[in-house]
């Protein structure tokens, strides 16, 4: 049996914060995020961008980027809105909302840009 | 179209049932409340006879014909048997249809309707045993009840989690922990990466940790989980108590506290106390998780007592936002098809009638929200890909020993457990089989996760492979 090993999580520390799905997985590349991507265009859920500061995020609402994507279903359209808000916003974490309009909830959401953080 | 005719002259004795109670021409109403029983009769008695006589028992019958009968319309009243099939696999046993009108029962009452469906009739003489397989509740049912007290959607929202299933654990050993020390194991567990931890069936409070520190380490545990991991969290504190009185006051305590949920046993709280606690939780924005211990008693044996779906349908209109459903793959009974049925029984708006998922009956529930099904006991990490797999993101996944075993404690095997559920997700987004390449899966996220790693080395050889006992009805002897 190995070792013991300390879970390293921290108060003090602000990169010890997680937001939601797969944020316990190492960052996605972009070829994953793209498979997500046409993930929540396949259950026909309409895309949405938002962001904020790192030291707002665990309010419910983030700041909205435009009007979520109804109808869009073009992948590189939606990376293409995902860069505009990164770099409109550069020390902003963004995350990408699945809006399901049956379910009356979000299908998804992922943040798919982590700003780094200084201590 | 009722005409006005006269009962007819009153004439005392004993009928068969089946003159009065079997009408197989008889086409039931959308508004009737239908059951399906399984019947294992007294030998000699023949299937019409004892049909007819569980739908009069279960109705308006009594053993013996009585003047006041005529002074009634029981022609409307009377419960009906109008079919009758071969249990399939089965040559004793048979499925009986019965068909109760609309004024028998008192609207919005899930106790009103059982106390006829499964009263004084299971203790009938004519019968050997009987076993209720279905109810369908029709609309007008539906709407009369209050529900759950706010539905899978409007948890996600208030718990801010989206697009996977929700993590929990059971603290252990179920008995015996110190308040604080209990708190411990919570907070562990939270910090972790678990979405909920939960209070067992069982702790209420006793001697070795009172209700009240119970609630208050558990709610500074979620409280600094919450700040440490920026996510929100939740422990079920069990509110189950010996009496109303105080089932109310410890749900005000943890309002008080500011907890985001509670938990009830509804078996044995009793279905009333349910119906009420459910009330109290949509008032006071307060979710609600329900156990079912005591449900085996009912539901397990195959020929007498009441099938787990109708217990399922129950609880959905008596209301609660959590109710644990079997896990399929775990250390639970649980038939996987019979599973896949009630799970969709609790969550889904419409689901029709299917025979290989043991539904007998259509059932619309309306504008009704869903119940959040709850897959807890003996799973652990290599269960997630066919938990991901049979549930879907709805429902709640709960790693009791599976996280709390774990060789470095909790918050290890808390995060184990969250990393293996992201990367099932992950790869079922990415059009993958998760029960075909569950291995590949959990191995390749286990690269980049050293708790994963070892919790599959730590459960690698554990299998539940026992035979169910109460199997889905299918001719394959």
């Amino acid at each position: 049996m190995s070792e013991v090993q300390d879970y390293g999580s921290r108060l003090s520390d602000p990169n010890s914060r997680k937001m939601g799905t797969f944020s316990y997985l190492p960052e996605l590349t972009e070829e994953e995020l793209r498979s997500q991507v046409e993930y929540i265009v396949s259950k026909g859920w309409n895309p949405a961008i938002e962001h904020t500061e790192p030291e707002n995020a665990s309010s419910h609402y983030w700041y909205m980027w435009k009007l979520p994507m109804f109808g869009e279903t073009d992948v590189d359209a939606i990376f293409q809105e995902i860069e505009m808000c990164k770099k409109a916003n550069p020390d902003n974490h963004v995350r990408l909302v699945g809006y399901d309009n049956f379910k009356q909830t979000q299908g998804t959401a992922l943040v798919v840009h982590r700003a780094s953080i200084k201590l | 179209m009722n005409t006005h005719t006269s009962p007819g002259k009153y004439s005392a004795g004993v009928k068969e049932y089946r003159e009065t109670y079997w009408e197989p021409n008889y086409t039931p109403k959308e508004s009737d409340i239908l059951a399906c029983f399984k019947i294992t009769p007294q030998p000699g008695v023949p299937r019409e006879e004892a049909a007819a006589a569980v739908a009069a028992e279960s109705s308006t019958g009594t053993w013996t014909t009585v003047w006041t009968d005529l002074l009634t319309d029981l022609e409307y009243y009377k419960g009906r048997a109008y079919a009758i099939e071969d249990v399939p696999g089965d040559d004793e046993s048979y499925y009986a249809f019965i068909a109760y009108p609309m004024g028998l029962f008192e609207e919005g009452s899930v106790v009103n309707v059982f106390t006829s469906l499964v009263g004084n009739v299971f203790g009938f003489k004519a019968v050997r045993a009987l076993r209720l397989e279905d109810v369908r509740f029709p609309l007008w049912f539906v709407a009369t009840c209050d529900g759950p007290p706010h539905g899978i959607q409007v948890e996600r929202d208030k718990m801010d989690k989206y697009g996977r299933p929700f993590l929990g654990c059971t603290i252990k050993p179920k008995l015996g922990l110190s308040a604080k020390n209990y708190g411990r194991a919570v907070y562990e567990a939270l910090r972790g990466g678990l979405d909920f931890t939960k209070d067992d069936e069982n702790v209420n409070s006793q001697p070795f940790m009172r209700w009240r520190d119970r609630f208050q380490f558990c709610q500074e545990a979620i409280e600094k989980a919450e700040a440490e991991t920026g996510e929100r969290k939740g422990h079920y504190l069990n509110v189950t108590a010996p009496n109303i009185e105080e089932m109310y006051k410890r749900a005000e305590f943890a309002k008080e506290i500011g907890t985001p949920i509670i938990m009830s046993d509804y078996l044995t709280l009793g279905w009333a106390a349910q119906a009420s606690l459910s009330r109290w939780c949509r008032d006071n924005g307060m979710l609600l998780h329900v156990h079912r211990a005591m449900h085996g008693v009912i539901d397990r044996h195959p020929k007498h007592g009441i099938n787990f779906r109708v217990l399922a349908k129950m609880l959905r209109l008596l209301g609660g936002d959590h109710l644990h459903s079997g896990t399929v793959v775990g250390k639970l009974e649980g038939d996987r098809a019979a599973t896949l049925g009630w799970i969709d029984l609790l969550r889904d708006k419409f689901v029709a009638e299917d025979r290989s998922r043991g539904i007998f009956f259509d059932q619309d529930w309306g504008q009704m929200p869903g119940v959040l099904p709850v897959a807890s006991g003996g799973i652990h990490v290599w269960h997630m890909p066919a938990l991901v797999a049979i549930f879907g993101d709805d429902a709640c996944l709960q790693f009791g020993g599976g996280t709390l075993g774990h060789p470095w404690g909790n918050a290890a095997g808390a995060a184990a457990n969250r990393v293996a559920v992201e990367a099932c997700v992950k790869a079922r987004n990415e059009g993958r089989e998760l029960e075909k390449e569950g291995k590949d899966i959990l191995t390749a996220a286990a690269k980049h996760s050293p708790e994963l790693k070892i919790a599959m080395e730590t459960w690698k050889e554990i299998k539940f492979e026992f035979d169910t006992v109460d199997k889905l009805d299918v001719a394959h002897r």
